[in-house]
């Protein structure tokens, strides 16, 4: 039993949600029941849904949707395929995780792949283009122009 | 006229922790990590919703901005927990107090009513400290 260590009320009701929330944030990648994160949590799904939507401002389902849409975006920034993205992040078609993605990030997951790989690509060979002048001459970096060479 | 701020500094330890601090803990996005040369590195984070906000986790290291024993003095200070950096904002402040100490956050304050806002502190890898607020809500 947690020990009643918090200053505001209800705090074992927002221990069982934060609970909740951390079980999505952990299990994205599998096929999430949220009727079964509810009995976890011990609330009706109706009273889950409503709680959580009012403390994180999503339903469950819209909130696990928007997870999995932001590791897929990490995911295709490093040498993911966009078929290993979609699997990865629990998604069992590609049409269906391409449609979504588009949807939400405005572009298809080959289109933002490309443009992620093309500004990684600048911050490597000129970073200066990223920084600050203010920062950079404070750091001493501005005599580096040529980054290529101290890499 | 000053319209918007969209770069400040928070003076850190190390930045592979502060990293792991700001990303893995707080949540936030990373916006941009270049390599700067051995030893040094450019890293800028982003509060989730506020995606043109970039904190520059600059560590505190002697060179030209930290000169002699500034750079140890700083550290001392930061270790301290003498510098507060700003208030952060959230949904839910029980909620987001809860998640934050389940994932190993230190706080000076739990959520308290004050005068002035609900609030509550806590610290960074470094010892920085944050008030965290929540969004009025109608």
């Amino acid at each position: 039993m947690n020990q009643p260590d918090s200053s505001y009320p209800k705090f074992y009701l927002y221990k069982r949600m934060v609970k909740a929330k951390l079980f999505i944030d952990e299990n994205y990648k599998d096929n999430i029941d949220l009727n079964n994160i509810a009995e976890e949590a011990y609330f009706s799904k109706f009273h889950f849904i409503r709680l959580f939507k009012t403390i994180y401002g999503k339903t469950p389902h819209q909130y696990l949707t928007a997870i999995r849409i932001d590791k897929a975006r990490l995911l295709l920034g490093s040498h993911h395929t966009i078929a290993q993205t979609c699997y990865d992040v629990g998604f069992d078609s590609i049409t269906s995780f391409t449609g979504l993605f588009k949807k939400i990030e405005g572009k298809t997951p080959s289109e933002y792949q490309r443009q992620i790989r093309e500004r990684q690509e600048r911050i490597r060979n000129t970073p200066l283009q990223f920084i600050p002048n203010c920062f950079a001459e404070q750091k001493g970096w501005t005599k580096n122009r040529n980054f290529e060479e101290v890499l | 006229m000053i319209t918007r701020m969209n770069h400040v500094s928070i003076f850190v330890l190390n930045q592979e922790s502060a990293y792991e601090f700001y990303v893995n803990k707080l949540g936030f996005k990373v916006h941009t990590d270049a390599p700067m040369g051995p030893g040094m590195r450019w890293l800028t984070v982003t509060p989730p919703e506020q995606p043109d906000l970039e904190i520059s986790l600059m560590a505190i290291e002697e060179g030209m901005m930290f000169k002699g024993e500034a750079a140890k003095q700083m550290r001392e200070l930061v270790k301290k927990g003498t510098f507060g950096f700003g208030v952060f904002q959230c949904n839910d402040l029980n909620a987001t107090y809860e998640e934050l100490k389940a994932k190993g956050v230190v706080f000076k304050k739990p959520p308290t009513k004050e005068f002035y806002a609900y609030e509550a502190l806590f610290m960074d890898d470094s010892g920085n400290w944050f008030s965290l607020g929540e969004k009025e809500k109608k």
